[in-house]
């Protein structure tokens, strides 16, 4: 049995988690797995409500087959927007990108595996910085995975203006957020058939938390006005969700999952989902999903606010994603899987086509649009709804 | 409430590591099916989830890592 010293600054929140930890390590030492050797090509495409959003993705991992595994991914959102916001404000569609590189470690150790990991994100007006530290454990005969994670990312938020004529950033606004999350993992081997997993998160922000741009309607007498939104400055929030997938009797797989999530907000959320995966034959695989999620809204939003805030801490908010509503997902998944024999340095390869097709129904955000040209209108819009239809195309290969 | 959680604890530590798997290793060929996977295609799993992310008041536990994604 191999036993492992740790040296840990205990604190009394702390203490449950490093019970844990010591747990984790004094079992016996034997082999966890690192991720596969693979390579992935993806061309993704998102058409929704007044937004298109296309790019690439690729994603390269390569270890030394016994302790090591690095890998590297390049992510890119090519933006088009008129979303119903920028037509609510008669603002004109607007193009951006933005450009995510990744790259992080694993390193294997008898039954554990570290991770590391550090990902930067940069858009014309947003630039984030992450890192990410995860231990995870296989123990009791490999039946469980425990699995620990922490990641510090810090952001940096500008605003583009007109600058002498020029569209860049505006020197009068720079504002930061420090984002932290705490996160914690169980993979449980139940049966020959069934696999569980339960995972928790806690996120905590802290700076500036909304978008600049955006504005909260407010009633200025019998017609509607704009301001730019009133944020608290920070937030906090957890999720708790559970996977489980079950191998049925013929070779097929059913999954189920669901996830509870509440925060400081006032938003309390769901979601679930079910999934049928079938393969046909030896090459072939298909999946279909659906996914239904539900939230409630944010204290401090409002689709036409009654006054105009009046100091910092009187909070305002019209971002639809901070209203009551619900979303449903259909989605589709096709892999055709082929060189399954191996050829020269591969050993496998596939060919994959995801379609999500979502459709969202606000509660209390309306099309604001409505009441451009008929102020009677103000408060009385339709609710706003609108469909996107997610495209993904990627080629996967193992070595 | 700690009571009980530190005697769990305390019974792990000491018949944690010797518990009797249950599913022996020549047992979990269904469990090995790449289609058991929970993400099957991360690069896939990670964008959609990124979808979701950038159009929802939820956040997290959704097995992907926190990566700053700007979504404003």
């Amino acid at each position: 049995m191999e036993v492992r010293v740790v040296v840990v600054v205990v604190t009394k929140a702390s203490r449950y988690l490093l019970a844990s930890l010591i747990i984790v390590l004094i079992c016996p030492a034997d082999a966890a797995v690192l991720p596969e050797d693979r390579t992935d090509v993806l061309s993704h495409s998102y058409k929704g409500g007044g937004i298109e959003i296309s790019g690439p993705s690729v994603l390269v991992r390569k270890g030394d087959a016994k302790s090591f595994s690095a890998y590297a991914n390049y992510y890119v959102d090519n933006i088009s927007s008129a979303s119903i916001d920028v037509q609510a404000l008669g603002a004109s569609r607007y193009q951006e990108s933005r450009v995510e590189q990744s790259a992080g470690f694993d390193v294997l150790h008898g039954k554990s595996i570290m991770s590391f990991g550090y990902t930067n994100s940069v858009e014309n007006d947003y630039v984030a910085n992450t890192y990410h530290f995860g231990i995870s454990m296989d123990m009791f005969g490999d039946l469980t995975t425990v699995s620990m994670g922490y990641a510090q990312g810090q952001d940096q938020i500008f605003r583009t203006a007109l600058v002498d004529g020029v569209r860049g950033r505006d020197p009068g606004f720079n504002e930061t957020a420090l984002r932290r999350n705490y996160s914690l993992g169980l993979s449980q081997v139940v049966s020959k058939n069934l696999l569980l997993g339960l995972n928790f998160e806690s996120i905590s922000d802290e700076g500036y938390l909304n978008n600049p741009y955006r504005q909260y309607r407010y009633l200025s007498g019998s017609t509607a006005r704009f301001e730019t939104e009133v944020y608290p400055r920070t937030r906090t929030s957890n999720a708790l969700s559970l996977q489980a997938r079950y191998y049925l009797p013929y070779r097929a797989a059913i999954h189920y999952q669901e996830r509870l999530f509440n925060d400081d907000w006032g938003i309390v959320a769901s979601d679930s989902e079910v999934g049928y995966t079938h393969p046909f034959g030896e090459n072939l695989i298909l999946e279909i999903r659906y996914r239904l999620y539900s939230q409630t809204r944010a204290n401090f939003y409002s689709d036409l606010h009654a006054e105009k805030s009046s100091q910092a801490l009187d909070f305002r908010a019209r971002d639809k994603e901070l209203s009551s509503y619900d979303s449903r997902t259909l989605g589709l998944v096709v892999s055709y899987e082929f060189a399954k024999g191996g050829w020269w340095f591969i050993d496998k390869a596939s060919l994959n086509l995801a379609y999500d097709y979502i459709k969202f129904d606000y509660k209390d955000f309306r099309d604001a649009t409505a009441s451009k040209t008929d102020a009677s209108l103000v408060g009385n819009e339709p609710y706003y709804q609108f469909s996107a239809n997610v495209l993904q195309l990627f080629f996967s290969v193992w070595y | 409430m700690r009571l009980i959680i530190s005697s769990l604890l305390l019974a792990l530590i000491t018949s944690g590591c010797t518990i009797e798997p249950w599913v022996q290793p020549y047992e979990r060929a269904n469990l090995a099916d790449p289609i058991m996977s929970f993400s099957r295609n991360p690069v896939s799993a990670s964008y959609r989830n990124h979808v979701f992310e950038a159009r929802e008041g939820a956040r997290g536990a959704d097995g992907s890592q926190g990566g700053g994604c700007g979504c404003n």
